[in-house]
Formats: C-alpha cells, sequence, structure tokens
C-alpha cells in the first residue's frame, strides 16, 4: 500500500464512536487514520467501511470534542500495525502499544500488521506439552498445554485477578530451561486492578519476562478493540520469531464484547443475541485462534483469556461463544469462594479438552490419567452425597457414601485451596491426589489401574495403618 | 471459461468487511466468481441490482479501494473434480491447504493465493473399461484410476454428454489430458480426468432410493436405538462441552461408508490438525488401510474468511455427490452447521436485508432444507445402475443449549435422526452424552425390518424392551428422589438395576478406548441380548424369592459389564454368558419345594 497520505477537512457527520468524512478518493479499507483536531491534538482511527467517495471511521479514543468544521482527517495509507522487537519485554504499553512507563521508545526489529492473518490448519503442531502452573485444580485436573487456549470464567466479585497473576508468575514447563514470556492485555479494567497486576509483577520479578498492554477503565472504550490483537501480535513475534513460549492472560473479555457491541450499535446493524453482533463468534475466534504451535517452530503461544459472566451466567453470548472457540475452560464457583476457597475453581463444570495429550508416562507421570478421573469421579459423587444427605439426612448414606462425602469436604480444604504463594510440582499435586484417595475403601476405586493402586496407594495406606 | 475480452470487468464501490458492492457488472449472473481489486481476491456475486452486485469475499478485503477493479469470471463457484481428492486437506473453496502453505512461504494464510485443487503434473495410470465404438450416456465408466489403495476412482461420462466412443487412451495420463473423445452425432466430446461442476448445483441421479439400509457406526448408542440409514441425514445438537466434535470423529472413522467427507466449518484449528495427524495413523475395520486413505478433509476454522465458511459446506456435499456418482456410499460429517448459519446471517446483515428470527435471514430454513435434501441413497446415472448414497450428519451448535434457537429448529425440520446431547451427562462424563429419553430416529421402523431378518426376528423386540427400561427408570427414578429408594417393590428395583447396566454397560462408550470404541452389530446384538437376558432371568427369579443383594451382586454381572472390552473375535464369549447367567441365578434360587416359608426374610 504505497498511497501518500491524504487530508481531507470534509467531515459530515459524528456518531458515538464514528466519524464520516466525504469526498475522499484513494482509501483503503481498514487504513489507519490520523485525526486532528481544531485544538491540535491528535486521535486515531481505522476506516470500517467505505462507499465511493465516503468513509466511515472508528475513532479509538472516542468522539468527543471533534467538530465539524475544523477537524482534519490524514489518510495514512497503512493498516494499524505495531512496532515489535525482543526489547518488549519487562516493558508497560497503552492499549495503542505506546510505552507508558517512562522508558524509551522502542527500536522496532520489525513493523506487524496488528490483525495477523490465520494459521494455515495445516502447518499447525498439535499442542502436547504440560505447563506446570503450580496451581493443584489446573495442573492435576484440567491440566493445560503449550499452544492451548483454556479461558477462566470467572464474575464479578470472584478472585480470576490474582489467580491469573499466580499463573503468570509460576508457569514453567518441567522439561528443559526454554526462554518463557508472558504477555499481559488489560481491557477496560480499573486502575487498581492494573497497578496490582504490576506490583505483583515486579515485587516476584515477572516483569522482566513480562510485556504488559494496559487499558484502563476510563481509557477510550474503543481503543479495547486493537488492544488485544496488539498483545496477540506482540506475542506472535516473541513465540514464532524470538522462538518463546508465550503465556498470553487477556482481561476482560467481557470488556471488549461490549465495545464491539457499542460500535455495532453505532453502525445500526442488525443485532444478534442480547444486542451483541452477530459476528461476535468470528471476531472473537480471530483472536483466541491465534494460539497454537507451528511445525518447525520452537515457540508457542497458550492464551488464557479471564471473562466475567454478566449475573454467573454461562449461557450468556460472551462465556457461550468462548466456550464453542477455545479448548476447554476453568470455571470459578461463588459457593467455594463464600467458603474462602482459594483458587475457588468449580472442579466439576471445568474441562481441559487437550489434557489427554499433555499428560502420562514422560511427560508427567504415568499414572496421571487414571487419577484424575478417579478423583473427579470420588469429588462428584461425593458432592453427590452430600446433596442427598441435605434431602434425606446423613442416615439415609451408606458407609461408602459418607466416605465419599468426607472426601470432599478435604479435598476442597487441601485439594482445591492453596496459597497465593504456593507453587506447587506436578509430583506433590499427584502425592497430594493419591493421599486423600487414603480416605475410600480401596475396592471403590475402580477408575484406577490395580498396577498404580499397588505402586502408589498401597504403601500410603500400610504407613497409615502402622501410625 | 470466457477468453480475457470477454470478462466483464467493473469496480469497486463500497467495502464494508467481506461484502463488496462493484459498479458496471451488467451481464453478470447470480453466484458467478469474480476476482476483486489488483490482489486479485476470490469472490461470489449473492446480489444484482442493475448494474451493481453485491459480492461475498472469501478472503480478507483489508487494503482494498473504491475504483479498483473487479472481473467477473463468467462462472459460477465451482470445485474441480477427479482423481487427487481423497487424502487432500482443503481450505473452503477448495484450495489445498498445503500448497498455501507452499505458495505462501508462510505457516500463516496470505491473501490471492492461487493454487490448483487438483495435482496438475501427477500421472494416473488409467485403465479403460469400455472401448471405441461403445455407445455412452452421461454417467458410464469410462474407465478406473486407482486412487489409493481403497479407493477406486472411476471415471464417468461428463454429466451432458452421451454418444460413441471413438477412441480412448489406456496408460498414464495427467488430469488434463485428454483421454477419451465421444461422438454425439457429429458433435465431439473431449473427455479429461479433470471435471467442473458448480458446487450450488445438486448433481442429477437416475432415481432416489426409500433409506431401508442402515448405516452402522460403531456406537451402540446409535445403531442400536437411534439408527441412520444409508442416505440419511442426522443432526447433533449440542452446547460446548458435550463431545459433538468427538462424536463426529468416531463416526468419521467408523461409519461404514466407503468415503468420508470431513468437513470442519467455522471450528477449532487444533482440532482440524487433530484429524489431520490421527487418521493417517487409524486403521479402518473395513479395509485394514488407515483411515485416511478413504477420507478428504476440508476446514474452514473459525478465524478463516466467513464468507468462506459459507461456501465450504456446498464443497463438501458436492465431493460427496461426485464419489457418489462413481457408485459409493459416502458419509458427510459437518462440524457445525450453526457457524454456516452464522457466516449467511452476517453476509446478511451487511446485505441489509431484513432480518427473521434472532437476526438470521428469512430464507435460512430453506438453504438449510436444500442442503439436506442433497443427502441420498440413490441409482446414480450410468447405464449399469449402480447405487451410491450420500449420508450427512451436521453438527449443530446452539447458542447457551438451548435447542429452540432458529438454526437448530430449522434443521430439526429436514433431519431425520436428532441426537440430543445432554450437558448433565457430559459433566457425569457419560459420553457418548447423547440424551436416550429426548433422542429419535425416523428411520428405526424400516431398519429394524433390515436387523431382524439379519438377527432372528430378535432385535426389534430387544430394541423395544430395553428402551422400555430406561423409560420406565426414568419414572421410578423420580419416586426415589422423592420417597427414597425403600419405597420400590423388588421387581421395581430390578428395573432400575438393568436401566443402570444398559446404561453403564451398553450406552456409555468410551471413544478413546481400543477395543471399546467401535462395536460392530454382532456384538451389539449380543451385548443388548444378555443384559435383557439377565433382566428376565432375574425376574424370574425374584418371583421365586431370590435374595435381591444375591442377585444384584453375582459374579456374572462383572463379565457383563466387561463385554464392552472383548475384541471383535472373542464375541462369542458373549453367548457364553447366558449359561454362566442361568447357573449362577438357579445357585440362588430357594429351592421352593423344600422350604416355602423363606422368602419374606430375602426382601432387602
Amino acid at each position: 500500500m504505497k498511497t501518500l497520505p491524504k487530508e481531507y477537512r470534509t467531515l459530515s457527520g459524528l456518531s458515538g464512536p464514528l466519524m464520516m468524512v466525504e469526498n475522499t478518493s484513494g482509501v483503503r479499507y481498514d487504513e489507519l487514520v490520523e485525526i486532528e483536531l481544531t485544538s491540535g491534538e491528535r486521535r486515531r482511527g481505522r476506516v470500517l467501511e467505505i462507499e465511493s467517495t465516503r468513509a466511515l471511521v472508528q475513532v479509538f479514543e472516542g468522539t468527543s470534542g471533534i467538530d465539524i468544521e475544523g477537524t482534519k482527517a490524514h489518510f495514512l495509507g497503512k493498516v494499524l500495525t505495531l512496532p515489535v522487537a525482543r526489547d518488549m519485554l519487562g516493558r508497560v504499553f497503552n492499549g495503542r502499544g505506546e510505552p507508558i512507563d517512562g522508558g524509551a521508545q522502542l527500536i522496532p526489529q520489525k513493523t506487524l500488521d496488528i490483525n495477523g492473518m490465520p494459521m494455515n490448519p495445516y502447518s499447525r503442531d498439535f499442542p502436547s506439552e504440560f505447563i506446570q502452573t503450580g496451581i493443584s485444580t489446573i495442573d492435576g485436573l484440567n491440566p493445560m498445554v503449550r499452544g492451548q487456549k483454556l479461558p477462566i470464567f470467572s464474575a464479578s466479585g470472584l478472585p480470576h485477578n490474582r489467580m491469573a497473576a499466580q499463573i503468570a508468575r509460576q508457569a514453567t514447563v518441567i522439561s528443559g530451561h526454554e526462554d518463557f514470556a508472558v504477555v499481559f492485555a488489560a481491557m477496560g479494567i480499573t486502575f487498581e486492578e492494573a497497578s496490582f497486576f504490576m506490583e505483583d509483577f515486579r515485587k516476584t520479578g515477572a516483569l522482566q519476562r513480562t510485556v504488559l498492554y494496559i487499558n484502563l477503565a476510563d481509557d477510550p472504550a474503543i481503543e479495547r478493540i486493537t488492544t488485544p490483537r496488539i498483545a496477540l501480535t506482540a506475542a506472535e513475534y516473541l513465540a514464532f520469531e524470538c522462538d518463546m513460549h508465550v503465556v498470553v492472560i487477556l482481561t476482560d473479555l467481557t470488556n471488549y464484547c461490549e465495545a464491539l457491541r457499542e460500535i455495532s450499535a453505532a453502525r445500526k446493524e442488525v443485532p444478534g443475541r442480547r444486542g451483541y453482533p452477530g459476528y461476535l463468534y468470528t471476531d472473537l475466534a480471530t483472536m483466541y485462534e491465534r494460539a497454537g504451535r507451528l511445525k518447525g517452530k520452537s515457540g508457542s503461544i497458550t492464551q488464557i483469556p479471564i471473562l466475567t459472566m454478566p449475573e454467573d451466567d454461562k449461557t450468556h453470548p460472551i462465556p457461550d461463544l468462548t466456550g464453542y472457540i477455545t479448548e476447554g475452560q476453568i470455571i470459578l464457583s461463588r459457593a467455594l469462594h463464600r467458603k474462602g476457597i482459594y483458587p475457588p475453581v468449580d472442579v466439576l463444570p471445568s474441562l481441559s479438552r487437550l489434557k489427554d495429550k499433555g499428560i502420562g508416562k514422560g511427560k508427567t507421570r504415568e499414572d496421571h490419567a487414571d487419577l484424575m478421573n478417579q478423583l473427579f469421579a470420588a469429588y462428584a459423587r461425593g458432592k453427590e452425597a452430600k446433596e442427598l444427605a441435605v434431602i434425606l439426612g446423613e442416615g439415609a448414606l451408606t458407609d461408602e457414601d459418607k466416605a465419599f462425602a468426607r472426601f470432599s469436604d478435604v479435598f476442597e480444604d487441601k485439594y482445591i485451596r492453596q496459597g497465593e504463594y504456593e507453587n506447587r510440582t506436578i509430583e506433590s499435586t499427584l502425592e497430594l491426589g493419591w493421599e486423600l484417595l487414603t480416605m475410600i475403601p480401596t475396592k471403590e476405586l475402580k477408575r484406577v489401574r490395580d498396577a498404580y493402586i499397588d505402586k502408589y496407594l498401597k504403601p500410603r495406606l500400610e504407613a497409615k495403618d502402622k501410625a | 471459461m470466457p477468453n480475457e475480452e470477454n470478462k466483464i470487468r467493473g469496480v469497486i464501490e463500497r467495502i464494508s468487511g467481506p461484502l463488496i458492492v462493484a459498479k458496471g457488472m451488467l451481464g453478470s449472473s447470480m453466484y458467478d466468481v469474480v476476482h476483486i481489486g489488483d490482489i486479485g481476491l476470490v469472490g461470489e456475486i449473492v446480489e444484482l441490482k442493475d448494474d451493481t452486485a453485491s459480492i461475498q469475499a472469501y478472503e480478507e478485503t483489508s487494503g482494498l479501494m473504491p475504483g479498483e477493479p473487479v472481473v467477473c469470471l463468467g462462472e459460477p463457484l465451482s470445485v474441480e473434480l477427479g482423481p487427487g481428492i481423497i487424502e487432500q486437506f482443503y481450505d473452503g473453496i477448495q484450495r489445498p491447504l498445503e500448497l498455501i502453505e507452499q505458495a505462501a512461504k508462510s505457516h500463516f494464510i496470505s491473501r490471492g493465493i492461487n493454487v490448483p485443487s487438483i495435482n496438475r503434473s501427477k500421472k494416473w495410470k488409467f485403465d479403460a473399461r469400455v472401448k471405441a465404438g461403445d455407445v455412452v450416456e452421461e454417467g458410464d465408466v469410462l474407465g478406473i484410476v486407482q486412487e489409493t489403495v481403497v479407493v477406486e476412482h472411476r471415471i464417468l461420462v461428463p454429466i451432458g454428454v452421451k454418444g460413441t466412443v471413438k477412441s480412448i487412451g489406456g496408460g498414464e495420463h495427467t488430469v488434463e489430458e485428454v483421454i477419451a473423445t465421444i461422438d454425439d452425432n457429429g458433435t465431439k466430446h473431449e473427455v479429461k480426468m479433470l471435471q467442473r461442476w458448480p458446487v450450488r448445483k445438486p448433481r442429477p441421479v437416475a432415481k432416489r432410493l426409500p433409506p431401508n439400509v442402515p448405516m452402522s457406526t460403531g456406537q451402540r448408542i446409535v445403531d442400536a436405538f437411534f439408527p441412520i440409514a444409508l442416505g440419511g441425514t442426522a443432526c447433533v445438537p449440542g452446547p460446548f462441552g458435550s463431545g459433538k466434535t468427538v462424536i463426529q470423529h468416531q463416526f468419521a472413522k467408523w461409519a461404514q461408508a466407503q468415503i468420508v467427507v470431513y468437513v470442519g466449518c467455522g471450528e477449532r484449528g487444533n482440532e482440524m490438525t487433530d484429524v489431520l495427524l490421527e487418521f493417517p495413523e487409524l486403521d479402518d475395520p473395513q479395509t485394514g488401510h488407515p483411515l485416511m486413505k478413504r477420507t478428504t478433509l476440508i476446514a474452514n476454522t473459525s478465524n478463516m474468511p466467513v464468507a468462506a465458511r459459507e461456501a465450504s459446506i456446498y464443497t463438501a456435499i458436492t465431493l460427496a455427490e461426485y464419489y457418489r456418482d462413481m457408485g459409493y456410499s459416502v458419509a458427510l460429517m459437518a462440524d457445525s452447521t450453526s457457524r454456516w448459519a452464522e457466516a449467511l446471517r452476517e453476509m446478511s446483515g451487511r446485505l441489509e436485508e431484513m432480518p427473521g428470527e434472532e437476526g438470521y435471514p428469512a430464507y435460512l430454513g430453506t438453504r438449510l432444507a436444500s442442503f439436506y435434501e442433497r443427502a441420498g441413497r440413490c441409482i446414480v446415472k450410468g447405464k449399469d445402475g449402480r447405487e451410491g448414497s450420500v449420508s450427512v450428519i451436521g453438527a449443530v451448535s446452539p447458542p447457551g443449549g438451548d435447542l429452540s434457537e432458529p438454526v437448530t429448529q430449522n434443521t430439526l425440520r429436514v433431519t431425520k435422526v436428532f441426537w440430543g446431547l445432554d450437558a448433565n451427562l457430559a459433566y457425569q462424563r457419560h459420553f457418548p452424552a447423547i440424551n436416550w429419553l429426548s433422542s429419535y430416529s425416523l428411520y428405526t421402523q424400516t431398519l429394524d425390518e433390515y436387523w431382524d431378518a439379519r438377527f432372528d426376528d430378535e432385535w426389534s423386540g430387544l430394541r423395544v424392551e430395553a428402551m422400555s427400561l430406561l423409560e420406565e427408570e426414568d419414572q421410578l427414578r423420580e419416586v426415589v428422589r422423592l420417597v427414597g429408594i425403600d419405597a420400590l417393590s423388588r421387581e421395581e428395583r430390578m428395573v432400575l438395576e438393568t436401566a443402570k447396566s444398559l446404561r453403564e454397560d451398553f450406552l456409555h462408550q468410551n471413544a478413546f478406548h481400543e477395543v471399546d470404541t467401535y462395536a460392530s452389530m454382532d456384538k451389539q446384538f449380543r451385548m443388548l441380548k444378555t443384559i435383557v437376558k439377565f433382566h428376565h432371568a432375574g425376574m424370574e427369579a425374584l418371583k421365586k424369592g431370590a435374595p435381591m443383594n444375591d442377585l444384584f451382586n453375582l459374579k456374572v454381572r462383572e463379565q457383563i459389564a466387561r463385554m464392552r472390552y472383548l475384541e471383535e473375535k472373542q464375541i462369542d464369549d458373549i453367548n457364553k454368558l447366558e449359561n454362566v447367567i442361568k447357573e449362577q441365578i438357579s445357585a440362588i434360587v430357594p429351592d421352593v419345594s423344600a422350604e416355602g416359608g423363606e422368602q419374606n426374610e430375602n426382601v432387602a
């Protein structure tokens, strides 16, 4: 695209985040626009639609203060790009990719289109390497693998930020010492939340391997549309050109979707469910699908998007469409949170679709899959037994059911609950699982192979007997 | 294709996402393919108004500007047909993804890439089946090419061509070389292996047949309770995490079809990669060769351009019809038709059409119906009266798992089988999570005849009895929930036990277990029969006063639970269980003639 920048003073209308420019020629779809206000202030925008000589521009910083007469629009002849370099690590940027940590401007190694291009499914490599997050409910029950997109479905008032920070701090691979980086994109979160993350990263030394893009709640909403894309572009550069293993944390997707709805409404588009645009699925997919691994590249992008479910409702379009795209979900439970359990991971409806690929002999441990299924089944049965006890009384339970009910309490207290700075290795998570299974009569353990019972459970039971 | 001068050239007027409006397009027709802009993106005309054409672009449109040229190719969106389709991995408009990678020199899909759908340089050994002087009509087999170890590709006389064969050449040919010339009263037709067909036009058949032959899938709940017929249509709606994709993969692996076309429409990239890596490794139980040798994959993942997603479904069904015309049974798996409908909705919205329900266009129902209507079992064109079929299994992803939404409802109106996936079953890790109470199949009656003939008239009786036990269980569980299990009679407890056994030992099937993943009809019949036999014998024994707990804890029940893990060659062992059941049950039935008064104490 080599068109000279053109300047127009022909604004004809402003509405919400949108601006109409007349008598344009040679304007390209998706082109970047620089807007100069009468006050001299400069803003940026992007061409959303062109109809012969009129261009519809979406203004990232919002349209307040723009007047029709004196404002100038420069069409820059290029799409929105991001300068990238390895030096991004350790830096803090705003939602448009400009440094806000007071440091020097980045010396770019490359300039990339923030929209990226779709990965060729033929060129993908299947994610299969286990990532240790140090959180038992993830590592033990919903293991994450490199190249996966595993969202956290949270709700207002739940500690998803603390959990995300913990993952960012602790995430590591158990095989070898490879370059690990975190790209963090905040969309519309409060200053308080943002400074929590920055402080936390700084305090624990995680900052040097982190790139932060921060769009705060009082920053322009429209800018949120670009923030995750900028972050993912940076991640792609680090992963596929610098061969790093990148974990991308996007928070909070709900704010992003709301910004998208705002633009859609301003364009008077036909709404889909709950007023969100019909293309919400496609739009989210163009971000989530940027996770993955590529054949012949050693780097990877793992995504942990965080979203708050409005009214804790999993069928709301944002969690719903996300669940259809991502490879599983970690759901946080208000009930556990009320009991004071951190991290309040709702184990039963949480799911990692790629778990089978990343665990087992040579990856974590041979007994991981069986143990996981058994803990799952035992916890489910224990919860069922407890529900039954509520209706019919404790006396109605069989001895086995009572054992399961007790197990589920201890499981929540010991296995699910852990400290915010407690980094459990996968071995200690697995050992803990076996320890808890000693509470259940051995004959009820139908999901684990006898060989593993002999190897991992028997010694514990004997030790217990002696004691 | 018209030559260069005759092409209609217009200019871009408006750009809005994947929608391009071009002026100066007079003379072009609906659904003609166009090349857009200087980089030549592929698009299709979806609306014409005077000389203005609305075009859906199959590639990302960023960077286009008004005034750039639009060239109409003067023919509708078509696929290339010929040897080399099997084992391929295509995008939504039949471009091989491997070649895209080579042409783009990147792991990412760039724009304006033009690669042939079928390899032009590969030579195939063509074996003629007619000779000069033979009179042929459309659909006749001219000759064959061994496409893969398991697929014999039949080269047919193209639709619309008939006459006397003037010449026919055997030996090695590329797809573009003329292999036969056919003279139709002076009109000479040159036939190549490479043929084209517009995707939106169904390929004609000689006669349609009723769907009364089953397509077994190796999945017990499907084959036994909700079967699909060859040429049938089925839909699998379910919320996320309920196992839609695993079920589709299972069908692609084990369904008794000679050719499988799998289209990933707007779904996850990693899932397609999984299929791509797994299928060449898995052996097909019917042929003993890797599944990939009879499969073609089409992937338009969710992040690939949305309009091409709309086309991918048509590309897939046209390829399926082409193999059907050779006389094969073809199974088409579409995952997921909801994403296709969303693509329709997005284009419709941009065309500013009046929306129907939930923003979907009013023609959603007719589009879905005409797509599913292309399925069917039929006598294909050609003198030899070959039989072929296309069976379509479409996944639906209803938002929030709500089946009342338009895509599910319109799909249910045209498909004959409904496998309703249940999130609660999925949470309990009961897979396949097909709800046996809400699902249905309209083929059950017709297919019962087929299986009854094969299984000594016992099949339909077993099925009906098993299903009614499951229904009864549902009611009994309601009672238990209200007043506790003690309120049930001994016979009712037996019903609960048998229903549990049906659920856990028969309906539940582990797709990731090397044996359990597939069960032949013979195995299914034996398993079902054994479970029902145990129920009968158990009821009998209870009447005679056998202690209930002893009955429920019989050793043979463990064997029943392990039936599913018996390999196909061991399935006769299942028949032996019948005697074991008899023996063990008679051991716990009290000798009524000797001590008559013990029954009461046996009541648990």
